[in-house]
């Protein structure tokens, strides 16, 4: 009895650290943005209260609706891109490049464009997309257009680009980790039942592949529904997310109406992964 | 749901990788509807030809003929074979059933035909219960028999099987090769078992093909590779024999063909250096001339009613029939 309630305390010793960082760094942030969301705001003054009125603007306004539309769009797309370019790549890597070596060499090219800030890379577009950017002048001198395509930059093709190119990493490497462990007989055994590539692909690799595509996935997801700062760079503040609602009240001292938004953005994340979770099991990959 | 057993023919079967060569030019012709087990140490190249006859391995050199077509360079479900893996390669997120009809799947059968035929080969290995479970649910003896099924819905005219008990305990081993056998009785097609245990090959195989450095050392019905090994290797490594150097050449002797004699009464002069009590019978390890170690198994009643001890001078006898001259 004495032991196991040593045990029991001894327990509690070793996970107190982790415990304590995630209750300083995590939860009593979180709590500090629920009180707050129920508080009241004028131009300029803040009021603590238990009121619903923040709430009560945020569903009353058409805007809300757009910018969670507008943010799902993004996150959907977004996600569409980054899975085929990701399963691609990670598929490649771990299926047709045979030697190890190769594919370390490999994977640390992938990661080179990590070396640089996300800032810089995104920014880095901008010269590149511009109306009389690198693309635009390629495009001409080809012959391909005859003006300028203004669709380049400052829309949504150039903020789901931005998004693409900075977010592909997170879906290749859960991918390839999980298409790593695949038992290579496997495949050799799905060729000896017959299985041409494609049904393989589809049969075999897709199934077993699932978990590392929902990790890949709730990296993405998140990271694109959280995101202000790609969307107001590459649309030219053109087009918002819910992370510009909640930025814009903050840099308006609007404190309290940026944290209900931020309490239904947060939900909002869960009830999607939650969603997500229903469908595949990923502890065997954590 | 006997099937016609047809002729699998092997001639001068090569592979190479790079510089190496594992398999080099072997030719064998398998006697249709036969348990045949490919032996030898690792690395002999036995999984290699085993891969090839499957097609999971390109042959280098020399062709592989299934029933009078050339199969060398077919797809391995077009060959009429089917392996069963070393590790069963069951795929972990189908069911038992949606395993055994992988193939079927595969070949765009719809889902009724599908779930019947694989009852039917459930049913053939006894394991209808469990035709819903996941793989990870069976235990090894189980998984087995599901990579079995799985292997013989696609009607195989030969099944390969790699190393295929090598992943079971001891005691599910010897009763998983009974069931193997009996199965292979049941089928009547050829059985191509790749192994590295000369018990699992004895117990089993109608034939035994013995390898050795990418080469066929011996090949030969069970009893005929065990009882008159041609070579040095094959004595040694099917076990049960001495190999000694007698000055008309290199002979094998049966262990269990040796008589122990007092001395001056058998042919060579011995003593004995130990003894090992092993239940049934007992070893008695003795030198001859030139340091030479010859190993006499005798019956434990025998050896008890006139016991020796490490150090008595003995001589040793054997039938002529119990000898055998090796060629290398």
């Amino acid at each position: 009895m004495k032991l196991k309630l040593n045990n029991a305390l001894a327990g509690w010793l070793m996970v107190s650290p982790l415990m304590l960082v995630l209750l300083i760094f995590l939860v009593l942030p979180i709590l500090m943005i629920l009180i707050v969301s129920f508080w009241r705001a004028t131009e300029y003054s803040i009021i603590p209260d238990f009121v619903f009125e923040n709430y009560e603007f945020l569903f009353g306004s058409p805007v809300t609706y757009t910018v969670f539309i507008n943010t799902f769009k993004y996150a959907i797309l977004t996600w569409t891109f980054t899975f085929l370019i990701g399963f691609t790549v990670a598929f490649f890597l771990a299926f047709h490049v045979r030697s190890l070596t190769w594919q370390v060499v490999c994977f640390l090219l992938c990661t080179i464009p990590f070396w640089t800030s996300n800032i810089i890379r995104m920014i880095s577009w901008i010269p590149f997309l511009g109306r009389n950017g690198i693309a635009n002048s390629a495009l001409i001198s080809w012959g391909v257009i005859d003006e300028p395509v203004e669709w380049l930059l400052f829309s949504d093709f150039s903020v789901v680009l931005a998004f693409v190119h900075i977010y592909t990493l997170f879906m290749v490497v859960p991918i390839f980790n999980t298409m790593m462990r695949i038992d290579r007989s496997l495949i050799e055994a799905a060729r000896d039942a017959g299985a041409s590539g494609a049904q393989i692909l589809w049969n075999v690799i897709l199934p077993l592949t699932k978990p590392g595509i929902m990790i890949g996935t709730i990296f993405v997801v998140t990271l694109v529904m959280g995101d202000f700062f790609t969307v107001r760079v590459m649309s030219g503040s053109q087009s918002a997310n819910v992370g510009r609602l909640i930025s814009n009240d903050i840099s308006l001292l609007q404190y309290p109406s940026a944290s209900a938004t931020a309490i239904v953005l947060l939900l909002t994340v869960l009830i999607v992964i939650g969603i997500l979770l229903r469908f595949v099991d990923i502890r065997k990959e954590l | 749901m006997k099937s016609t057993a047809e002729k699998l023919e092997l001639v001068s079967v090569t592979k190479r990788y790079g510089s190496t060569v594992a398999v080099n030019a072997i030719n064998y012709t398998f006697t249709p509807g036969s348990y045949t087990c490919l032996l030898g140490p690792s690395g002999c190249g036995k999984s290699s030809t085993l891969r090839m006859i499957a097609g999971h391995e390109s042959v280098s050199d020399g062709s592989i003929h299934l029933a009078g077509r050339d199969i060398s360079n077919l797809a391995p479900a077009k060959r009429g074979t089917a392996m069963m893996f070393q590790n069963y390669a069951l795929f972990p997120h189908l069911s038992v059933a949606d395993n055994v009809a992988f193939s079927l799947k595969m070949k765009g059968v719809d889902a009724l035909a599908r779930g019947k035929q694989a009852n039917e080969m459930l049913e053939l290995v006894d394991l209808t219960s469990l035709a819903d479970r996941m793989p990870d649910q069976l235990s090894g003896g189980q998984q087995q028999r599901v990579a079995l099924a799985r292997a013989l819905i696609t009607r195989p005219q030969v099944l390969l099987l790699d190393e295929p008990l090598s992943a079971l305990d001891p005691f599910l081993r010897i009763r998983m090769r009974g069931e193997l056998r009996n199965l292979q009785n049941e089928l009547g097609i050829s059985f191509v078992h790749v192994t590295h245990s000369q018990d699992e090959a004895l117990a089993l195989a109608d034939d035994i093909i013995v390898m050795n450095e990418a080469i066929i050392e011996q090949a030969g019905s069970a009893r005929e590779v065990f009882n008159s090994p041609k070579t040095r290797f094959v004595a040694k490594f099917m076990g049960g024999h001495n190999v000694i150097n007698l000055p008309d050449g290199e002979f094998a002797i049966r262990a269990d063909g040796v008589k122990i004699l007092t001395p001056e009464a058998g042919m060579i002069q011995a003593n004995v250096s130990a003894i090992e009590y092993q239940g049934t019978h007992v070893s008695v390890l003795t030198k001859i001339a030139g340091d030479q170690e010859v190993t006499a198994i005798i019956s434990d009643a025998e050896f008890f009613s006139d016991p020796y001890s490490p150090g008595d001078s003995v001589s040793l006898n054997w039938d002529k029939k119990n000898i055998h001259q090796l060629s290398a």
